[in-house]
């Protein structure tokens, strides 16, 4: 196997997720709608109970609609991730994840593909979200379109990573309902998407810490500064760091011989 | 059209190289042991059934020669490479149609292929040409951009096995591919293997447990409970059983075996 047959492997792996994108409609049209009902409604209610002070990047005072912008789209992204790693656990069980498995290329490619596509995937999903939010008075600065792509990049491949790491130790798909108490909520809610961490430290001090080292939060913080042409340098340190921890934690549990893969009869495998 | 099957760089027919061997194999799921002590060949060419009953090992087996995982003792190898440490060269010789459809049902048949070719490294070009002879072999050339959702179940496999065959290899796995199926697309799927087979010097490994697939002239694995009770041609089974019929031979070795 030389480099040609990586690069058409990869380029393989991409197409089919955004040929599978393109082809499920629902899932598309659902990963606009949720965020806009939060953006349209649930903003709209807050706004007058939740005031946001000036804070960085912020330069004036802004809208609670534009505070949580950023956390909308650690939301597409989040939820991105959970999808496509269900779509992994279906998949195996199903066997189309099997059909990845037995390319003679190396594991660890074949799933750092993967999530190279669904973060694609994810990216297409946010900005589509963001050209309709521009209707909806989400204006950052036009250079923000340019320079919110590389942290979405970072906070699209450490969500996607999680997923991975999450569908390699979930045995069988239930339903998406578990993911969504267990994993999505929790770090949806215990982040900087809804409100300011400082608000988070009033009311108490143990949930402040938790929202703090969120990866989530990291995500929602790399994308909030990157939108104005800023670095968050200590979060985006913590999401780059964690994104190598989970896609690490995913190829060890997607290696055949030590992996949880090996250690459970999923799969199929008995018969 | 010829096929390329040197792949281990040399003429089938010279080479020495059984197309799959597997020795003193022993996989367990926790305190469970699903297979013990396996050991079989085959050489190219051959179409060898591995029979057994829902329970057997046969899926974990071949999920052991597809490195699905390979947490076991033992070895595997596929035209002389090992499955673990030369995975790469082990699993580009070999084509699998698993138990379970992997057709992704909302893209269109060539959609599908073109993916599992870009998965061995394949060229568009070269994917293009091989899978218009696939599925002209198939008769499914003409539904090419058809959804895969609009097919027929013995379409399906058809389509599948024409997928595992695009990247030429030599050794064909299929995971009881007839389950599900009519008599009719049954009957069409197995001739059509067992042609591929005489044709092209294809090494198949088909798991079954139904009988009436196994044919005179074949080799048989008899699997139960991850243990091989006998393997040969179909007269060395039937002598071995005390039988007059390979089904009779079956039930004569399970009946054995299940004994204290």
């Amino acid at each position: 196997m030389t480099p040609i047959h990586y690069y058409r492997c990869f380029l393989g792996i991409v197409w089919r997720e955004a040929l599978r994108f393109f082809h499920q409609r629902e899932r598309f049209l659902a990963a606009l709608v949720r965020p806009l009902i939060w953006l349209l409604v649930f903003a709209a209610g807050f706004r007058a109970v939740l005031g946001v002070s000036i804070i960085p990047p912020y330069e004036t005072y802004v809208t609670y609609e534009v505070y949580i912008a950023p956390g909308l789209i650690g939301m597409i992204q989040l939820f991105n991730g959970m999808q496509s790693s269900l779509s992994m656990v279906y998949d195996r069980e199903m066997g189309s994840m099997r059909t990845l498995l037995v390319s003679p290329l190396p594991r660890w490619f074949l799933l750092v593909c993967k999530l190279l596509a669904g973060t694609t995937v994810s990216i297409l999903q946010v900005y589509a979200f963001l050209v309709i939010a521009w209707f909806f008075g989400i204006r950052p600065p036009l250079y923000g379109y340019v320079t919110v792509f590389p942290a979405l990049i970072v906070s699209g491949l450490m969500l996607g990573a999680l997923g991975m790491l999450l569908s390699s130790w979930i045995k069988q798909l239930e339903n998406f309902a578990g993911v969504m108490n267990f994993v999505i909520f929790p770090m949806f809610f215990a982040s900087s998407a809804l409100y300011p961490l400082w608000k988070m430290r009033d009311s108490s001090e143990i949930l402040y810490y938790v929202c703090l080292y969120n990866p989530f939060t990291a995500a929602v913080e790399v994308v909030r500064f990157a939108i104005y042409a800023q670095v968050d340098w200590p979060y985006l340190g913590y999401a780059a760091a964690a994104t190598l921890v989970f896609l690490g934690l995913a190829i060890y549990g997607y290696d055949p011989a030590r992996g949880l893969i090996a250690r459970k009869a999923g799969a199929g495998a008995m018969g | 059209m010829g096929r390329g099957h040197q792949a281990v760089g040399m003429p089938v027919e010279a080479s020495p190289v059984p197309a799959l061997e597997v020795s003193g194999l022993v996989h367990d799921f926790g305190p469970k042991r699903a297979l013990d002590n396996v050991a079989f060949t085959i050489e190219p060419g051959d179409f060898t059934v591995l029979l057994g009953l829902n329970g057997a090992g046969k899926t974990t087996l071949y999920s052991l020669i597809t490195r699905l995982y390979n947490n076991r003792t033992g070895s595997i190898r596929i035209f002389g490479h090992d499955v673990r440490k030369e995975s790469s060269a082990a699993l580009a010789r070999i084509g699998v149609v698993f138990q379970q459809s992997t057709l992704d049902l909302d893209l269109s048949i060539a959609q599908n292929l073109h993916y599992h070719a870009a998965l061995h490294g394949m060229s568009r070009r070269q994917a293009q040409t091989r899978i218009e002879t696939e599925l002209g072999r198939i008769d499914l050339l003409e539904r090419a951009h058809d959804k895969v959702r609009a097919l027929s179940g013995g379409q399906r496999r058809r389509v599948e096995i024409a997928r595992a065959l695009l990247h030429r290899p030599s050794l064909l796995l299929l995971d009881e591919p007839t389950v599900g199926l009519d008599i009719g697309s049954r009957h069409a799927i197995v001739s059509h293997v067992r042609k591929l087979c005489r044709e092209e010097r294809l090494a198949v490994l088909w798991a079954t447990h139904l009988i009436d697939e196994v044919d005179d002239g074949d080799k048989v694995i008899v699997l139960h409970l991850g243990r091989v009770l006998a393997s040969g041609r179909v007269p060395e089974i039937m002598r071995a059983a005390g039988a007059s019929h390979v089904r009779e031979a079956f039930t004569n070795l399970i009946e054995k075996a299940s004994q204290p």
